[in-house]
């Protein structure tokens, strides 16, 4: 056990800390889930590409510095605590591009990974249906073998920032004949295709951050299949698995939260409030925990562990960290939270009730916790699925 | 950066884990409840002769001169073991304070035959009203008025104290504070206990994450077993739910306390600070699980007759002690805010 950090990890964080605190925006940027947000966090990510920041964990040829895990968690510690804007290419670079190096072909890495990261390529998801949420594997939309490819139909729900986006992936059913899990396919295909009707989805936060696409006979060529026809749902779970835990939500981001919560603290409540003194203690005390157990993840999978289920434990704790943290915040805020952003006497410009909206999706999205925790009970407890 | 543990030291924890095993079922700490400890001595005698009970003694007293870290490990086993007795008073406490600020005679005669498994030593620190295992010990290290002094515990008068757990020999302890027991006064006693406050809120976090995932594993164990409805209660999601919960109460509490026995032995800043975390969620995620433990089970789980509430009473008592919940929280919001 060895929990100080090594010189060249010292060395990397002032790096990382140097070269934000250089180039981050003064101004926080307007949210990324409006379209005029969304254009201006893309410039923002053309920046971080340029200077090797979009993706420091990534091989030099497709723009990454090749750092360790640990060294990618001191990028996001840094990342979050100078108020660096939020990744609106989040969905390429922390769930689609984990599956291309571990399913893609290099023809497919050569050509997604680089624009993908620079941000010149949007990137959504596309897992759920109106019928088929935490129920993936009852999804209905198909695909259908035509020559050099397949035609895709149907219809998928909640694809984050779809609206904006130029591409998306998700599962199709490419073999009828076969039930759920089996028969489904992985597979690309671009948003401003023909065939292909976008509808934005006004969120909870009010922004337009969901999306509908309606599919019929949209063209995709075979190239656009990854890890083979009829091997999606094996495919697909290798990524969510990453979006629940490490990669969707670092500790960083949270460590830099309760640093907000504390100066909030500071600033408008009487200290002498011993209930809320606990929460705002008990949210620094959370995030602290969370990195330690991250920590103690990243090791595992540094020596070659796999860490699978457990990345549910992961998503339940961080989801319901963050609801509880921005709870306490609007407590201290009291009857002003209700004064939204652009109002004179929002607090700290209405990010709270903000964010607290958005930490609401957290135990939604990415499998609903109880879904995470069928997962804890079944696959780490053992319990019988019925 | 690096959070795991050596070789060395799973492998002493497997030595522990494999001992208690053998030699402390959940019929040795029924026995100890009933006033019947000899099957406790005996575990003890075994663990000495692996050389646990020495480990924090220096290699010139015969110990193996181990850290805070070292002992996290087999401290968590005990825990799991509900191993009754002065193990984290004597291993993690009193041996380092008595070889620190033990005079020669002191020394002389209890050194050698604490660290051979034949002396216990519970220390007594100035704020504490009882103090557990008192009267199945051979020497106190007590704190009185500021001053550290060593009595052998056939010249203190020792009134016992009934503890919900039944193993816990609480005490009340009086004696003369006569020179004749008086510490070194030429070494600094009071950072000595202060040191030794945050090894025992260590070891007792230690034993707490030992002690959630035995009543996790008997609930779990029973949810596979039980069957209504024609099936394993633990096929309902009801069931499945609370369960997974106390899980990650226990797995993210669990780092809290490898982390600040990391912070102990490297004297890392805020290394205080490290320990009062482990100890709130350790203590928190004991009482968690007990409360989820006992749901699962049933009326059954509300006998005396089931094993369980020996290791519910025993996380009852141990989150409170050593600082409970509110006096750390106080400590790590004097450091935040």
């Amino acid at each position: 056990m060895d929990l100080n950090f090594t010189d060249s990890e010292n060395t990397f964080r002032r790096e990382c800390r140097a070269w934000l605190e250089a180039n981050v925006p003064r101004e926080p940027l307007p949210s990324g889930d409006t379209k005029e947000g969304f254009a201006l966090h893309l410039q923002w990510e053309h920046k971080l590409f340029d200077a090797g920041w979009a993706a420091v964990s990534w091989p030099k040829q497709y723009g990454g510095r090749e750092a360790t895990l640990f060294e990618w968690l001191i990028f996001e510690e840094e990342y979050y605590r100078v108020g660096a804007p939020s990744r609106v290419t989040q969905n390429g670079i922390f769930l689609l591009a984990p599956t291309l190096f571990e399913f893609g072909t290099d023809e497919q890495k050569e050509r997604i990974l680089r624009p993908m990261a620079r941000g010149d390529v949007a990137w959504g998801q596309a897992w759920s249906e109106p019928n088929a949420g935490s129920d993936l594997a009852s999804l209905t939309s198909t695909a259908r073998r035509v020559e050099g490819g397949w035609r895709l139909s149907g219809q998928k729900t909640w694809s984050t920032r779809a609206v904006f986006c130029d591409m998306a992936y998700g599962l199709f059913r490419t073999d009828p004949e076969q039930a759920r899990h089996r028969g489904l396919t992985y597979l690309m295909f671009p948003l401003h295709a023909e065939g292909i009707t976008v509808r934005g989805v006004d969120r909870l936060d009010g922004d337009e951050g969901f999306a509908e696409i309606f599919l019929e006979d949209v063209f995709v060529p075979d190239a656009d299949i990854i890890g083979g026809v009829n091997q999606g749902w094996k495919v697909a779970m290798a990524t969510t698995s990453s979006e629940r835990g490490l990669s969707l939500r670092s500790p960083g981001r949270f460590m830099a939260t309760a640093a907000r919560l504390i100066d909030l603290y500071h600033r408008y409540r009487d200290r002498s409030d011993p209930v809320l003194r606990d929460e705002v203690i008990q949210t620094w005390m959370d995030a602290q925990v969370y990195r330690w157990f991250t920590f103690q993840t990243v090791t595992r999978m540094m020596q070659g562990e796999s860490i699978g289920p457990d990345s549910s434990m992961n998503k339940v704790f961080w989801s319901e960290m963050d609801v509880r943290t921005h709870e306490t915040a609007l407590a201290i805020i009291g009857d002003a939270l209700e004064l939204d952003e652009g109002s004179d006497g929002a607090v700290d410009g209405g990010q709270w009730m903000k964010g607290f909206q958005f930490a609401l999706a957290g135990p939604i999205y990415a499998g609903t916790n109880e879904i995470q925790r069928n997962i804890i009970a079944e696959r780490v407890l053992g319990l019988p699925r019925k | 950066m690096r959070f795991a543990f050596t070789d060395d030291q799973k492998m002493l924890r497997d030595t522990v884990r494999e001992v208690l095993q053998r030699e402390c079922a959940p019929e040795v700490v029924r026995a100890a409840w009933e006033g019947r400890p000899e099957g406790v001595r005996a575990v003890w005698d075994t663990l000495a002769d692996t050389g646990v009970i020495g480990m924090t003694a220096s290699e010139d007293a015969g110990g193996m001169a181990m850290s805070e870290l070292d002992l996290v490990l087999p401290l968590e086993e005990t825990g799991y073991a509900a191993l009754p007795g002065p193990i984290v008073d004597t291993v993690a406490v009193g041996i380092p304070f008595l070889e620190a600020a033990g005079t020669d005679a002191q020394k002389e005669r209890w050194l050698g035959p604490a660290v051979a498994g034949e002396a216990r030593i519970v220390v007594s620190f100035e704020e504490q009203a009882v103090v557990a295992h008192a009267a199945s010990a051979d020497a106190l290290i007590v704190q009185r008025g500021g001053a550290a002094f060593c009595v052998p515990v056939v010249e203190a008068s020792v009134s016992p104290e009934q503890s919900v757990d039944r193993a816990r020999e609480l005490c009340r302890v009086a004696f003369e504070a006569g020179a004749q027991y008086r510490m070194r006064d030429d070494v600094d006693t009071a950072a000595l206990f202060a040191l030794g406050r945050e090894r025992a809120a260590l070891g007792t976090a230690a034993q707490l994450i030992g002690l959630s995932r035995r009543m996790l594993d008997m609930a779990v164990q029973y949810a596979k077993d039980r069957e209504q409805f024609g099936k394993p209660i633990g096929a309902q999601q009801a069931i499945k739910h609370r369960l997974a919960n106390a899980l990650i109460e226990q797995e993210f509490a669990r780092p809290t306390v490898y982390r600040a026995g990391w912070s102990m032995a490297t004297s890392a800043r805020d290394a205080g600070i490290d320990v009062s975390l482990a100890k709130i969620y350790a203590g928190q995620a004991a009482r968690f699980v007990a409360k989820e433990a006992l749901q699962v089970h049933g009326a059954i789980g509300y006998t005396i007759e089931c094993d369980l509430h020996m290791w519910m009473k025993r996380a009852w008592a141990l989150a409170a002690a050593h600082g409970d919940a509110a006096y750390h929280r106080e400590r790590v919001g004097r450091h935040i805010l």
